[in-house]
């Protein structure tokens, strides 16, 4: 998640975690055993409880590799029968979104989280727990849908002619690609979501569109204003963005910035089309 | 009548193309996917896709040279006129790739950015940052929620298709299974879209996603869906060993002047840094003094295996070898090949610019896949033409129609009328091995291409007559009592107590699936270790068959679909060593040790898999291809000296 290329500020505090998850690093402990604490749940509307495994930790181990070797041995630290835990993941290279969770109480994806980063002694403890602002369907898989279904309220697409062939796309600068590239590597994984005060567990669909959207909608919706054809809705994204649960609802506490895998510059998102609202709120004032 | 749907199992780039020019057409679609089709395997091509343009046609380069240069990458295994037809549409797919909004590298003008890829001498390979596939699928899922809003594709995600339903001879709907709520249900439709993807899974770690188990094909091929080429694996050359999967490291990491080597003193220990230059062993440049590093991908791999595997000259007594870009410059790298070095740093926790990357070979996909045919399109040269040379002018140019004929019904259709199979999950195009940025293409082109195929079959041919919706609902009765009858069996063997013996362990029986097809389906292949796979697999199959799962669950039960799914795989697994066994030849990715000349006489055909449901096992036999385009001409790339000898004596891979 942070990696001395993309963080170069020596004094910010992810480069305070990442010195320590270094130092972490080269202390760790070869042929070490770990216990992973994992929050359980058999179901929607089922009680949760916590399980403790104890897990041999080869070289290069990451949350993935020690959630497939309690599958393969599913007896809890306490020698107790259980069951396979049940996650969520797909690329495993931090590219698809699908793995994402709550480890040692912050929310990032489970492949990308190296062990000997975060429990380089033998025993050390590591917590899992599945992102709290969606339902749980089991254990650590939860239901994303609503990150989705956000982005049809915000018609996050181009709004092409068709796929008959009729040419090539608008010209566009190296800069005006390099904004949209940044902000179109959102992976819709719902870090951002998970760390906002504003967003909130909603497990009522009907509630949905009137409930705050979250950054990573704000920003798409920015992505396609940014193009030259998919501006042609701009407007519809911004009535929308400027109604209930739209960006007047951010509370401006920046954490999704912070929690960003893919360090999208979420906030940067929010103000501009903070700003276009508030035109578009005037427009349509002289017009109406 | 009601109104005729399409199914598309498989929310990659191919089944999302094919969703969106189907409903486009004006027929709803409903599209099946294990994950949210926005987290499909595409996301993870990095390089880039291949395409004339005006640049390089203005520097002699031509679609015909792209589709020759296929051809050629492919070692003469590919039925050549669909090749024909995507080498004549790419420029057309970039520009609708384009208009949807993919953000293209730039020119300084604004114009699309290019760059050079293996098999080429000319840049024709368009980009996208170092994601090329994760916003090409980007674009085409914001497509396909454009039409999903409108109701005319429905979503089924976290749907896993188990089987296809098949009536009077052709396809009718399918089964599938929601992973979440566990129910299994029949849906009907006039036509079914395979789109499901590669079979990394078999080979247990490779660089594809945790869903490339090559299950739904495997469903398919149960059902009787011919299956070509399983043998032809691609492995690549560079791969970051990883205790989950092997994560692809790119090969411009040589392009840009990486050196490979290893201690020349078997089990030195010291830190690579410590190590003078006198006592490092830079095998391709020793071995291939014209290339060096950047042999082409199948010698690099074997090198690397040899060196290994053969001399145990491996780093740290292990299967992996350095990859080394220290004698750069730590600024030049970073801006150069940033994003890549940062995926090494993120997994393996050791910045690339100060120490040697550790790498070596992994399973990265699959040419080989269900069989489908086509209709030839209107250029049938009386001779095939000889290789075309590099840069002179085309013999055709690239009008429509010119491969395969538009909207023929059976293009990219599999053996049973009704049953389509799209992108990596069937046998097209590639032939014995797939060039670099031709993967993204070959998905695409067959939704947009072969999509319109789906619609006219629909339309005019048989579910015009008999639609699906006449078909007695006593037959998906059927077809899903089948099914639930073979998850009780997996239920049935429920026994937490009996799951701790390896024997009947699913995860250990999947273990050493993958541990077995890498030693011997990979890089280096011989008589005595297929056949010793195939008992091996005889041996897995059994104990399968008395398998003990640890989960009782009847919600959202995980490990048994994964083993459900590795029932699958061992028969996908079979078919690659049989074909392996069989194709006593070397061509492409598949290197006989036993029989390293390419037999053009014998073996430039499709090899053709067929399941016996009685006996439960695989029969192979060779059909010959369309070669009537291109005459076969020695695979050399023109290294003609010590480059173009195979590897040295290479060992069995991985023993």
């Amino acid at each position: 998640m942070i990696s001395t290329f993309t963080n170069t500020d020596a004094n910010s505090p992810l480069a305070a975690e990442l010195a320590q998850r270094m130092a972490n690093r080269k202390m760790a402990k070869e042929g070490r055993t770990i216990i992973f604490r994992i929050k359980r749940c058999d179901g929607p509307g089922k009680p949760s409880r916590w399980e403790d495994f104890k897990v041999p930790v080869p070289k290069n181990a990451n949350v993935i590799s020690c959630l497939q070797y309690i599958a393969a041995n599913p007896v809890t630290a306490q020698g107790q029968q259980s069951t396979p835990v049940v996650w969520d993941s797909g690329c495993l290279e931090e590219v698809c979104g699908a793995c994402t969770m709550v480890i040692n109480g912050k929310v990032r994806q489970s492949c990308s989280c190296l062990i000997d980063d975060y429990a380089p002694g033998e025993g050390d403890v590591m917590t899992l727990e599945p992102m709290s602002k969606f339902p749980v369907i089991r254990d650590l898989w939860v239901d994303r849908e609503r990150v989705f279904h956000n982005l049809k309220r915000v018609k996050a697409w181009v709004p092409i002619d068709g796929t008959y062939y009729l040419g090539g796309g608008p010209k566009e600068s190296p800069q005006k690609q390099e904004t949209r590239y940044k902000l179109s590597e959102c992976m819709s994984c719902g870090c951002c979501l998970e760390a906002c005060p504003q967003f909130n567990l909603e497990e009522n669909k009907n509630e949905w569109d009137s409930a705050f959207i979250g950054a990573h909608a704000i920003s798409q919706a920015r992505l396609f204003n940014e193009h030259e054809t998919g501006k042609q809705l701009k407007d519809d994204r911004l009535d929308v963005l400027m109604g209930p649960g739209g960006v007047n609802d951010c509370g401006n506490a920046q954490n999704c910035v912070k929690v960003c895998p893919k360090h999208i510059p979420l906030t940067e998102s929010i103000a501009a089309i903070g700003r276009a609202v508030t035109v578009r709120a005037f427009t349509r004032f002289f017009k109406d | 009548m009601a109104q005729q749907r399409v199914i598309v199992v498989g929310g990659g780039l191919a089944g999302l193309a094919a969703s969106v020019r189907i409903a486009e057409a004006g027929t709803p679609v409903d599209l099946f996917s294990l994950v949210p089709v926005k987290r499909s395997h595409s996301v993870c091509a990095q390089g880039g896709i291949n395409a004339c343009n005006e640049v390089a046609r203005q520097q002699g380069y031509s679609e015909y040279e792209h589709f020759d240069e296929t051809i050629y990458g492919g070692d003469f295994l590919a039925d050549q006129h669909p090749v024909l037809e995507m080498a004549n549409w790419a420029p057309r797919i970039i520009d609708l790739l384009d208009r949807m909004g993919v953000p293209f590298n730039r020119t300084n003008e604004g114009n699309r950015d290019l760059r050079l890829f293996g098999g080429s001498l000319f840049k024709r390979t368009h980009f996208a940052g170092a994601t090329t596939g994760q916003q090409l699928i980007y674009a085409l899922d914001e497509q396909v929620r454009r039409y999903e809003a409108e109701g005319k594709v429905s979503k089924y995600e976290f749907w896993e298709f188990l089987w296809p339903i098949i009536e009077d001879g052709k396809a009718v709907g399918i089964v599938a299974q929601d992973l979440r709520t566990m129910q299994i249900r029949s849906f009907r439709a006039d036509a079914v879209v395979m789109a499901t993807g590669g079979n990394g899974l078999v080979y247990g770690k490779s660089t594809q996603s945790v869903i490339c188990t090559g299950a739904a094909a495997a469903r398919c091929y149960q059902a009787g869906v011919w299956y070509g080429n399983p043998e032809m694996i691609q492995v690549h050359p560079t791969a970051i060993p990883g205790a989950d999967k092997l994560r692809l490291m790119s090969e411009s990491a040589r392009g840009e002047g990486g050196r490979v080597w290893v201690p020349r003193k078997k089990g030195d220990t010291r830190n690579p840094k410590d190590i003078p230059e006198a006592e490092r062993y830079y095998f391709l440049e020793e071995r291939y003094p014209a290339y060096g590093n950047i042999v082409p991908r199948d010698i690099a791999t074997r090198e690397i295996f040899s060196v290994c595997v053969n001399d145990g000259l491996g780093v740290d007594g292990q299967n992996q070898v350095y990859l080394d870009l220290t004698h750069l410059a730590p600024d030049y790298l970073t801006k150069k090949l940033g994003g890549i070095l940062e995926i090494y740093e993120k997994f393996v926790g050791a910045d690339p610019r100060f120490s040697p990357m550790k790498i070596f070979p992994a399973v990265h996909y699959s040419m080989g896949g269900l069989w489908t045919t086509f209709t030839k399109g209107s250029y049938n040269p009386n001779d095939a033409l000889t290789k075309h040379k590099s840069g002179s002018r085309a013999p055709i140019n690239f009008d429509i129609g010119l491969g395969m004929q538009l909207g023929a019904p059976n293009n990219s259709m599999t053996n049973i009328p009704g049953i389509y199979a799209f992108g990596e999950v069937n046998f097209a195009y590639h032939g014995a091995n797939r060039l670099g940025a031709n993967a993204l293409l070959s998905c695409i082109f067959d939704g947009l291409f072969c999509g319109v195929s789906v619609v006219n079959y629909i339309k005019n041919e048989a579910p015009s007559k008999k639609p699906a919706d006449s078909v007695a609902q006593s037959v998906f009765d059927a077809a899903v009592a089948s099914e639930q009858a073979k998850v009780k069996r997996l239920m049935d063997a429920v026994d937490p107590a009996g799951n701790r013996n390896v024997e009947v362990n699913p995860y250990a029986i999947g273990k050493e699936l993958g541990d077995e097809m890498t030693a011997a389906c990979t890089v280096v292949r011989g008589e005595a270790r297929l056949k010793q796979c195939l008992g091996k697999l005889t041996e897995l199959k059994d104990r399968y068959s008395r398998l003990k799962l640890a989960d009782a669950a009847t919600w959202t039960n995980q490990s048994m679909s994964y083993t459900r799914a590795m029932g699958d795989m061992l028969l996908i697994a079979e078919a690659i060593a049989k074909g392996a066994l069989e194709r006593r030849e070397s061509r492409g990715a598949h290197y006989r040790e036993d029989h390293t000349e390419r037999d053009d006489a014998n073996f430039m055909k499709t090899t053709r898999a067929v399941y016996d449901p009685a006996s439960r096992t695989t029969t192979v036999d060779f059909v010959p291809i369309d070669a009537s385009l291109i005459k076969p001409t020695a695979r050399t790339y023109g290294k003609k000296e010590a480059s173009a000898e195979p590897a040295k004596k290479p060992a069995l891979a991985g023993v």
